[in-house]
């Protein structure tokens, strides 16, 4: 019984003639969360989109592991995992075209690995040697955003943009569940509804908003019921089954390119590691539930599946093994060498011209280091 | 106020941390109006443990993680208020308490005004703000002279250990909104605290002078709050032993600024120094120095000093050391006072 549907409950009266501006029923996403392998319908699943997917899936799964262990060298000042949630990672690297747009949020720097950003660069904001360590133009992935949402309007804005250009490009913006409760989550909806803007939204609901578990976040059936009301589709996927992931985004993305507007898309997924490293995760939940989720890998799921279609043997686990391995090792070499900063780098493109202010803070920054290096040159 | 603090408690080492819970919780116990809300503030007790067993000793409605959502969390506090409750806000780091702003400029800070009165917001935003904890990009920022520019708020940093459990229960008290300023990096600092002195809650306004000089000839005056106090009272120890004699006042509020303790002090020594972190261009010390100009300008050996953070993004936090004034650039500001005077002095014979 719905509410509505409850005795009593207040129902207003709509006005002689009033129609509802849509039909709501293709908005909705459907009540349980789509599977595809392990279903009949993975037969049709192209086998170099499978392979592609276990590769990235296995050398992704490998670089949240290296970047974790990082953190406890130091080599990384923080750094929050995507273990568990690759399948939706990589789908979101692979699903778009070069000319597309990524916009992640900080726990996305694997999507933005796997669309083709330099590991080490990717990193950058996390070690803390830059707020953003590569040129958003060379791979169209927008810097990694710490705010909450706060990058969801901008991907509306950049494909509004584009398409006011007669460019056919789909901006593809990541979120997770507790960045739909920001304000900023509905207005760039709204906006992308109303505009009909080739976005799409991939909400990835791994559970919790650092300690606090979806049922406090929200009182939605899912989060992909939210669409409805902005009149958008919205899809409910297995965040963990990386073939269902990406046909329902490439479907999404089809839609926004071919002109019909935005997409909410939930993946149902799970944050294996605590939120970041600095996250005590037992505080809030019991390991019980996360042994659960393990046993729903997305690695495993996608290596069943293709062992079943004879697309993947020990030879081919192996390889992919051995791509993650060199990875890790180039990660690990790379990342055991200090970042080489320049302090004066401070004073450089707060804006396009320095002002007279920045000059003379900047000649006072290096009479301070001239006089630190001067200490440390007597001291030897 | 209460009565689980045994005498085992007395004056033992405590955390800034510490104290902040304890004054949440003594602030819930003693009066039921008092609610705590944020994000993660419940189960997890906070990213930084300050609201650590409350939702446990008081109950969700008490102390009640929210949905994610900073302008919800403040407009929520604001009905909370009208119906007569004390909501205490926590915003999980400083640069995320930015979409409230809306709630804050327009609503929270004005609504005594708009209603003549009727209409109080007896709301504190626990703030944690500043850097030094290197903090990637969002985390570190000094957010002050956004709230001291608007009408309406009270804004408070303490520095101490005592001072933030006595401005956390003042703040909760008070009739009107207080931001308060948690300094990040002086959350683990310790000191030996009771928190059986009530009579050390401090009224908000007041700013005290910690390590008093003696009012020499080559005197000056740090003023400083929150994060800075320390560097100051460092700097000023650096100080004496090249014959300084400084005298460090910890605002403790910047709204309302205390005008009379500053404006004592340097009067007394004649020259002073602005210290903090956020920007020096537009900020907090552009005000300070100003109004200690206007009221003692016929005491004023040299011109009253800033040493701020500089006009750039909070930088990352490999770099943050070369942006926080420390006491070498503290130290600096003070030398240059006495070249002032000297070139005073000299060009007046
Ligand atoms: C506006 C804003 N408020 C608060 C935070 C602090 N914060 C960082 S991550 C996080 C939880 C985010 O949860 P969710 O959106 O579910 O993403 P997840 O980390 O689970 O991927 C919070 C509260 C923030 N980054 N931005």
């Amino acid at each position: 019984m719905t509410v509505l549907e409850q005795p009593g409950a207040y129902r207003p009266t709509p006005p002689p003639g009033w129609q509802p501006r849509v039909d709501a029923a293709p908005l909705l996403p459907d009540a349980e969360p789509y599977r595809l392998l392990g279903t009949a319908a993975a037969a049709g699943i192209s086998p170099d989109l499978l392979t592609r997917l276990h590769r990235e899936l296995v050398r992704g799964r490998r670089y949240n592991t290296q970047a974790t262990a990082l953190t406890r060298q130091g080599r990384l000042a923080v750094y929050p995992s995507s273990t568990g949630q690759e399948a939706c990672q990589v789908a979101a690297g692979l699903v778009l075209e070069d000319r597309d747009w990524l916009f992640p949020s900080y726990r996305d720097t694997l999507a933005a690995v796997v669309r083709g950003l330099d590991p080490v660069d990717a990193l950058t904001l996390l070690r803390g040697d830059w707020h953003s360590g590569y040129d958003p133009h060379t791979h169209r992935v927008a810097p990694l955003c710490t705010p909450l949402a706060t990058q969801l309007p901008h991907a509306v804005g950049l494909a509004h943009a584009a398409r006011l250009k007669g460019d056919d490009v789909v901006a593809l913006a990541l979120v997770g569940d507790g960045g739909t409760s920001e304000g900023d989550f509905h207005e760039a909806l709204n906006f992308a509804a109303v505009w009909h803007a080739p976005v799409v939204f991939l909400v990835q609901n791994n559970g919790f908003a650092i300690s606090v578990p979806l049922a406090k976040q929200t009182a939605a059936p899912s989060l992909a019921h939210k669409a409805v009301g902005y009149g958008m589709p919205g899809r409910l996927v297995d965040g963990n089954d990386a073939a269902a992931v990406h046909e329902v985004l490439a479907e999404a993305v089809r839609r926004a390119r071919g002109g019909g507007g935005p997409t909410l898309v939930e993946a149902v997924t799970y944050r294996i590691e605590a939120h970041t490293n600095a996250d005590d995760a037992t505080r809030y939940r019991p390991d019980s539930e996360v042994e659960a989720w393990r046993a729903h890998d997305p690695i495993a799921l996608l290596e069943e599946a293709m062992r079943d279609r004879q697309l993947l043997d020990d030879e081919g686990v192996r390889a992919a093994r051995e791509s993650a391995e060199r990875l890790a090792a180039d990660l690990r070499t790379r990342m055991h060498q200090d970042p080489v900063l320049d302090p004066m780098a401070l004073f450089e493109h707060v804006y396009a011209d320095r002002t007279s202010q920045l000059r003379e803070q900047a000649a006072q920054l290096r009479a301070e280091l001239d006089a630190e290096a001067a200490d440390a040159g007597e001291g030897e | 106020m209460t009565t689980a603090v045994g005498a085992e408690t007395a004056r033992k080492p405590a955390t800034m941390a510490q104290a902040l819970g304890r004054a949440l919780r003594d602030a819930m116990a003693a009066d039921p109006s008092v609610h705590v809300l944020g994000e993660d503030v419940g189960t997890l007790g906070g990213v930084f443990r300050i609201t650590d067993g409350l939702a446990e000793e008081f109950g969700e409605d008490r102390c009640t993680d929210t949905p994610l959502a900073e302008a919800g969390i403040l407009g929520t506090a604001v009905g909370m208020a009208m119906y007569g409750l004390r909501p205490v806000v926590e915003m999980q780091f400083d640069a995320f308490a930015y979409p409230s702003f809306e709630q804050l400029i327009s609503h929270v800070s004005r609504m005594r005004n708009r209603t003549r009165g009727a209409m109080p917001m007896p709301i504190t935003v626990r703030v944690p703000y500043g850097g030094g904890i290197g903090g990637v990009e969002h985390h570190s920022d000094s957010s002050e002279i956004y709230y001291m520019a608007t009408p309406g708020l009270q804004v408070v940093a303490p520095a101490t250990v005592a001072d933030a459990y006595g401005l956390l229960r003042a703040a909760i008290a008070s009739d009107d909104p207080v931001i308060f300023l948690e300094p990040k990096r002086l959350y683990w600092s310790k000191a030996d605290w009771s928190a059986d002195a009530p009579e050390q809650v401090p009224p908000i306004g007041r700013a005290v002078v910690r390590g008093p000089g003696s009012g020499g000839r080559r005197s000056a005056t740090l003023i400083s709050y929150g994060p800075s106090v320390p560097v100051c009272l460092e700097a000023a120890e650096a100080a004496r032993a090249e014959g300084w004699d400084l005298e460090v006042v910890d605002l403790r509020s910047l709204v309302p600024f205390d005008d009379e303790t500053v404006c004592a002090s340097v009067r007394r020594t004649g020259r002073a120094v602005v210290v903090h972190e956020s920007t020096g261009f537009g900020g907090p010390g552009g005000e300070i120095a100003a109004r200690v100009t206007e009221r003692c300008f016929h005491h004023l050996e040299a011109p009253v000093l800033r040493v701020a953070g500089f006009d750039i993004p909070y930088p990352p936090p490999m770099l943050e050391r070369h942006h926080l004034p420390g006491v070498d650039r503290v130290l600096d500001a003070v030398a240059r006072l006495q070249w002032e005077s000297e070139w005073t002095e000299g060009s007046a014979v």
